[in-house]
C-alpha cells in the first residue's frame, strides 16, 4: 500500500497543469483517489476532517448490493433451468427443486448477469468520462451506484444493446443535462429501466422475458411454452386478475397464494427482475445501508408503512382478486423492498427534509399500490411511484419549510 | 406608432439589402422560433411522428403566415390599435380555413392525419407574435421576408425532429425502410440481427426531449444565446 502510494505521487507531477499528461488529469485523479483519499484540503471556513467522502459512501451502497446480486445470479440461474425442465425428455427434472443443480444454476446466472453488469457499466462510465474530459472535472462518483442498480432492475432476457441505449440515455438526458452528479432530478438507474419500459415494452414486461432463455423454450417446443411451464411474474398473474370476472375473487387468490408462498416470495424464491426478487438480500443491505448512516431510515420505513397501508385501504374497499390480497404481499412481491432501499432513498432525487422524507416515503409506497392494483396497464408501480415522487421531492421540502418558518414565526409574535 | 415610423425610414431600399436579408437568415438560428423564442412547441410535439406530415404542416405554417404578414403589413395603417388583435385573428382564421379547404382537397389522406392540428394554426404563436411584432410595424416586403425566415426556422426544426422521430420510432423515412423490413416473421436487414424500433420515439415526451437536445446543442456552440438568471 505505502509502494503504491509513493508511486502515484512520484507521478503526481507529470498531471499537474502545463505538463505532458495535463489532459489526462481527471482520469489520474480518479484513479488514485479510488485508493487513497484526495490530497486537495478545504481552504476556507470550518470543515471536518473525515475519511468518508462521495466514493467511500458510494461504495457502502455498492457493498449493500452484493447479497441482492449474488441471489439475483443463483435466483436467474434456478428460473432458466426451471423453465427448461418442461421441455418434453428434458434432463433437468430434478432441478424444480430449489437447491439442486447448484453448480449448474450458479454457472448460468454468472454467464447471463455478468454480461449485464459489464455493459451497464462501461457504457455508463465511458460516457461519464467524456462529460468529465469535456467539462474538465475527475469521474463522478455517482454512477458507481447507478452501473450497479441497473442490471439488478433488469428482466435477465433484456437484448444487451437495450441496456447500453436505456443506460446512455439515463446517463445523458438524466444526469448530465442537468449537471452531473448531485443535480439531477430523477433517479438514473429508475430513469434507464423508464425508458426500456415505454421504448421497448416487450422486452420489458409480458411473459417471455423474466425466465433466461424463455425464447429457446418457445422455439425448441414448437412456438409455444410447454405443459405446466408459465413465464409469468407474481405481478403478471395479479394483473389478470383485475379483469377476471368469471371466476370468484377467493378462487383466484387461493389459487394465487398456493403458487406464490409468502415464505417462498420473502426469501426470493420467485421470477422477477434480476436483484429485486429477495426481499431478505434487500433487508440485509437496508441493514448495511442504516449501520453506516447512508440510507435514510425515514424513507425506507415510511415507504414500506405507505405501502401496507394502502394495501389494508384497498383491503377495505375490497371488489376483485387484487384488492382482498392480504397487504403484506405487496410489500414482498415486485420490487417494492428493492424501491424502498435502494431507489427511494437515493439522496439526490429524495427529500431532503426530516418531515419531508416521511411524506415523500409514504406517498411513494402509497402511490406504488394504488398504481398496481387500480392502473390497468401496468403491473408494476413501484418505479413510476418513485420517478413521481422524485419530481415531487423539492415541493414537499419547500411546504416543510415553509411550515417550519411560520410556526417560528407564530412562537415569536405570541411571546 | 406606425406613422413614425415610416417617417424615420430611409426613402428607397434595395430589396435583397442586408437587413432585408437578415431579416430571413435570423430565424433560422440565432432567433428561432421554437429552440430560441419557444413559440409553437405543440404543433413541434403533435405532428413530428412522420417527415410527411411535418413538411406539410410546414407548408400550411408558411403559406398562413406569409399571407397573413402580407395581409396585416398592407392593412398596418387602418387598423385600430384597440381592436388590432380581432383584426389578426380574422386574418388568420380566414388564411387558416383557406388552407384546410385546400389539403382536404388536394392531400385528403394528409389533411386526416394532421387532422385538428391544421385548424390549430390559429392558436401557434408564431404567428401571431410575428403579426403583432412586425408586420404591424413595417412595409409588405419586410414583412414577407420576416415571415419566410420564421415559417423556414419553423419549419427545419420540425423536419429534423420528425426526421429522428420517424428513423427511430418506425424505422422509416418518409416512408421508406431504412433498417429493413419489420414484418413479424419475415425480418430482414438490421431487424434480423435483433434491433427494435424505440416505442418511445413515437411518444409526444421524446419530441421534448429531441427538441431539448436541439436547444442544448445549438446554446452551447453559441454561448450568447444561453441567457442569465
Amino acid at each position: 500500500m505505502k509502494a503504491l502510494e509513493k508511486l502515484l505521487h512520484k507521478w503526481d507531477p507529470m498531471f499537474e497543469k502545463g505538463a505532458k499528461w495535463e489532459k489526462f488529469h481527471p482520469l489520474y485523479e480518479t484513479m488514485t483517489t479510488f485508493a487513497f483519499t484526495p490530497k486537495h484540503v478545504t481552504k476556507k471556513g470550518a470543515h471536518i476532517r473525515d475519511g468518508v467522502d462521495l466514493k467511500r459512501t458510494m461504495f457502502m451502497v455498492v457493498i449493500a448490493l452484493i447479497p441482492c446480486l449474488l441471489f439475483g445470479i443463483y435466483n436467474t440461474g434456478h428460473w432458466h433451468y426451471e423453465i427448461q425442465s418442461y421441455l418434453p425428455g428434458s434432463e433437468f427434472e430434478a432441478y424444480r427443486d430449489y437447491m439442486t443443480g447448484f453448480g449448474d444454476k450458479v454457472l448460468y446466472g454468472l454467464s447471463r448477469v455478468l454480461p449485464l453488469l459489464v455493459v451497464s457499466y462501461g457504457v455508463g462510465l465511458a460516457i461519464e468520462f467524456v462529460f468529465g474530459f469535456l467539462k474538465g472535472h475527475s469521474l463522478h462518483e455517482g454512477y458507481l451506484v447507478s452501473g450497479m442498480l441497473i442490471p439488478l432492475i433488469m428482466p435477465v432476457d433484456v437484448p444487451l444493446w437495450m441496456v447500453g441505449v436505456a443506460t446512455a440515455f439515463a446517463v445523458i438526458i438524466g444526469k448530465e443535462v442537468f449537471g452531473g452528479t448531485g443535480m439531477n432530478i430523477l433517479n438514473v438507474a429508475l430513469t434507464a429501466r423508464a425508458f426500456l419500459f415505454f421504448a421497448y415494452p416487450t422486452a420489458m414486461s409480458g411473459d417471455k422475458v423474466w425466465k433466461g432463455g424463455t425464447a429457446d423454450v418457445i422455439a425448441a417446443n414448437n412456438g409455444m411454452l410447454p405443459d405446466g411451464a408459465t413465464g409469468a411474474t407474481a405481478l403478471a398473474d395479479l394483473q389478470a386478475m383485475k379483469t377476471n370476472l368469471t371466476e370468484s375473487a377467493s378462487l383466484l387468490l387461493e389459487k394465487f397464494q398456493a403458487q406464490y408462498d409468502p415464505i417462498d416470495a420473502f426469501m426470493g424464491m420467485i421470477p422477477g427482475s434480476v436483484g429485486e426478487t429477495s426481499t431478505l438480500a434487500v433487508l440485509i443491505g437496508a441493514l448495511i445501508l442504516l449501520a453506516t448512516g447512508v440510507a435514510s431510515w425515514r424513507i425506507i420505513v415510511s415507504f414500506f408503512a405507505g405501502g401496507f397501508l394502502f394495501g389494508l385501504l384497498m383491503n377495505a374497499i375490497g371488489g376483485n382478486a387484487y384488492f382482498d390480497m392480504p397487504a403484506y404481499y405487496h410489500l414482498i412481491i415486485g420490487g417494492f423492498a428493492f424501491g424502498a432501499v435502494f431507489m427511494a432513498t437515493d439522496p439526490v432525487t429524495a427529500a431532503q427534509t426530516s418531515v419531508g422524507k416521511l411524506w415523500y416515503g409514504f406517498l411513494a409506497g402509497g402511490i406504488a399500490v394504488l398504481i398496481r392494483t387500480l392502473n390497468p396497464a401496468y403491473p408494476e408501480g413501484v418505479m413510476l411511484a418513485i420517478l413521481f415522487m422524485n419530481v415531487m421531492a423539492p415541493i414537499i421540502d419547500h411546504y416543510v419549510i415553509q411550515a417550519n418558518v411560520k410556526r417560528r414565526l407564530k412562537r415569536l409574535k405570541t411571546a | 406608432m406606425s406613422e413614425t415610423v415610416e417617417k424615420t425610414k430611409a426613402p428607397s431600399e434595395p430589396l435583397f439589402s442586408k437587413k432585408n436579408r437578415k431579416l430571413v437568415t435570423d430565424p433560422l438560428s440565432d432567433n428561432n422560433p421554437i429552440t430560441i423564442q419557444v413559440l409553437g412547441i405543440c404543433s413541434a410535439l403533435a405532428i413530428t411522428v412522420q417527415v410527411e406530415q411535418a413538411f406539410w404542416m410546414s407548408v400550411s405554417v408558411l403559406f398562413v403566415l406569409v399571407m397573413g404578414n402580407l395581409s396585416i403589413s398592407l392593412l398596418r395603417n387602418l387598423i385600430p390599435s384597440r381592436i388590432r388583435i380581432i383584426v389578426q385573428l380574422v386574418v388568420v382564421a380566414s388564411l387558416v380555413i383557406i388552407v384546410d379547404e385546400l389539403l382536404q382537397a388536394f392531400v385528403p389522406d394528409i389533411s386526416e392525419k394532421l387532422s385538428v392540428f391544421v385548424g390549430l394554426i390559429i392558436t401557434n404563436c408564431i404567428i401571431m407574435g410575428r403579426f403583432e411584432a412586425f408586420a404591424m410595424g413595417n412595409k409588405p416586403w419586410p414583412s414577407i421576408m420576416d415571415a419566410l425566415g420564421n415559417s423556414f426556422g419553423y419549419a427545419w426544426i420540425l423536419l429534423l425532429v420528425a426526421l429522428v422521430r420517424e428513423l427511430f420510432g418506425s424505422g422509416k423515412i418518409l416512408g421508406f425502410e431504412i433498417f429493413g423490413n419489420n414484418l413479424p416473421g419475415e425480418e430482414s436487414g438490421l431487424y434480423a440481427m435483433g434491433y427494435v424500433n424505440n416505442n418511445m420515439m413515437i411518444l409526444p415526451p421524446m419530441a421534448l426531449i429531441v427538441v431539448g437536445i436541439i436547444i442544448w446543442v445549438q446554446r452551447s456552440r453559441n454561448k450568447a444565446l444561453i441567457e442569465d438568471h
